[in-house]
């Protein structure tokens, strides 16, 4: 087995939030099959916060538990609080990864940063009309 | 193990208490010259698989430089030949690699085609461990044998598992390792025929006629010699119980999950070897949720690979990366039951289904078939 912390075997085994949104407000892909993995996102936002996160993960058990770590710890915060979620404060909340692991399977805070900029750009061409 | 106990002479030693342990690699050389119908003074040691081939690759080449400098091997041999080509490139030789088709056999006539009057070495594997296909050795090495060529096979899959006689399949160099058949780790052996010429990769004193300079590992090819017997004398009936086995995880396993793709050849292949690929799904979540529940498998995806590429096998076999990402790969050995493979089929059809309730790309794919385009996307 790959040396995986308790904490990313727990993630990886019992994923949160797995699934899609219906008609979401925002969706972040990244990722592509060649490297291992892809993830994609999806939020509901209500006043400012992240009322719902979901994802849909292809890729190896660190690429599954980052996925649901970002997840739980975006949900609930506002767009701003969010976006600072970085690979590092998810790697460090999953009680470390795996050095070889760390950039090819960390893109959760990736995709939802680009889900919410997908947000935030909706918004904005709303506004305009 | 007496060999790491009273027996603990140096076999090279003249005295009384080197004789033990030279008697010992003596009836171990002539068990791993029995399982492949060689003679034992054309055995040398070595302290892996690995180490095996990178003898046979550098260590041919080289014995002939001053005849040519080019060398053929496939494009799924193991790394342990690739990469001792890749250096041989680096010292100045051309390599070429011969392709595979769908099922990963070597075609005999790319082989003649790849045949160029400096071509000092060819090696092509016996069998291929990730994906089990045995290649056609004999009329590939007469191909050899007709030119004059050097012939080298990677038999580490081969050895102890199936048949393997270096006479009926024409070779000059075989590479051999203990722990594919319940030896050791750690050991292996190289056989070249007499008359082959070969450059030692270890100088130093005169073991093994002074082509592996070093102390022996004297347990380890004592356990290599047993192994060797016993998996000669246990082979015929293994295979009779392994293969139809195989063949019912190879036929059942498509029929319990959609989208599966066995790779290797459907029936020229390894008696317990059994591999698929999974679309949609990540080997290494497969191979995790597997071995949750008890059942040991290996995967040739990227993300279980240190180099973190998909395997080079599966992509030469014209697979596509994201197909290859869901290779995964089960050896069936002594042990295993049909009771195993009742327990295999049950456990791994829910596996993927989770797995693919997550996976987006079994999304996209979902919804293209609602869209009606099934048979595009077929």
């Amino acid at each position: 087995m790959p040396v995986y912390s308790e904490k990313v075997m727990d993630h990886f085994m019992n994923p949160r939030n797995v699934g899609e949104i219906e008609n979401p407000d925002g969706v972040g892909e990244v990722g592509n099959p060649v490297c291992g993995d892809m993830m994609t996102f999806y939020i509901k936002v209500k006043g400012n916060r992240l009322e719902d996160v979901k994802f849909k993960t292809f890729g190896c058990g660190a690429a599954i538990a980052v996925s649901s770590m970002v997840s739980e710890m975006a949900k609930g915060k506002t767009l701003e609080e969010a976006m600072k979620i970085t690979p590092r404060s998810v790697a460090d909340e999953l009680e470390g990864l795996p050095k070889q692991k760390f950039h090819c399977s960390n893109l959760g805070a990736q995709a939802l940063n680009k889900a919410i900029q997908d947000y935030l750009s909706k918004k904005k061409e709303g506004g305009k009309k | 193990m007496p060999y790491l106990g009273d027996i603990f002479g140096n076999p090279s030693s003249l005295h009384d208490w080197g004789d033990g342990a030279r008697e010992a690699i003596k009836s171990a050389r002539e068990q791993v010259a029995e399982l492949i119908g060689a003679n034992a003074d054309e055995i040398i040691f070595t302290g892996s698989g690995t180490e095996s081939n990178n003898f046979a690759i550098k260590g041919l080449a080289l014995a002939q430089q001053n005849k040519g400098k080019h060398v053929a091997v496939s494009a799924i041999e193991h790394f342990s030949v690739l990469h001792p080509a890749k250096t041989l490139e680096k010292w100045g030789f051309e390599v070429s690699e011969i392709p595979v088709d769908k099922y990963g056999v070597v075609n005999p006539d790319d082989v003649r085609r790849s045949l160029r009057k400096d071509t000092v070495l060819v090696s092509i594997m016996h069998a291929n461990g990730e994906v089990g296909t045995i290649e056609p050795i004999r009329e590939i090495a007469a191909i050899a044998r007709e030119r004059n060529i050097p012939f080298h096979t990677d038999a580490v899959a081969t050895a102890g598992t199936t048949p393997v006689n270096v006479a009926e399949l024409g070779v000059d160099a075989l590479s051999l390792a203990g722990n594919q058949f319940y030896g050791p780790k750690g050991v292996g052996a190289l056989w070249i025929r007499k008359g082959i010429r070969i450059m030692p990769l270890l100088d130093g004193g005169i073991q093994e006629e002074g082509r592996r300079a070093g102390t022996e590992n004297v347990p380890a090819i004592v356990g290599l010699g047993k192994a060797a017997e016993l998996a000669k004398t246990h082979m015929a009936g293994r295979i009779k119980r392994l293969t139809p086995l195989r063949d019912r995880l190879l036929q059942e396993l498509p029929k319990r999950i959609e989208h599966v793709v066995v790779t290797g050849h459907p029936q020229n292949r390894l008696p317990g070897h059994v591999s698929f690929c999974v679309e949609f799904i990540e080997g290494e979540s497969l191979l995790m949720l597997l071995n949750s529940r008890g059942i040991a498998v290996s995967s040739g995806s990227a993300c279980t690979s240190r180099a973190l590429k998909a395997s080079h096998v599966l992509i030469a076999m014209g697979l596509s990366h994201e197909i290859a990402q869901g290779s995964v790969l089960f050896t069936l050995g002594i042990d295993s039951t049909s009771e195993d493979i009742d327990y295999v089929l049950e456990t791994m059809p829910p596996i993927v289904d989770r797995l693919r309730q997550m996976s987006p790309l079994y999304a996209k794919f979902s919804k293209t078939m609602k869209g009606g385009k099934q048979h595009a996307s077929l």
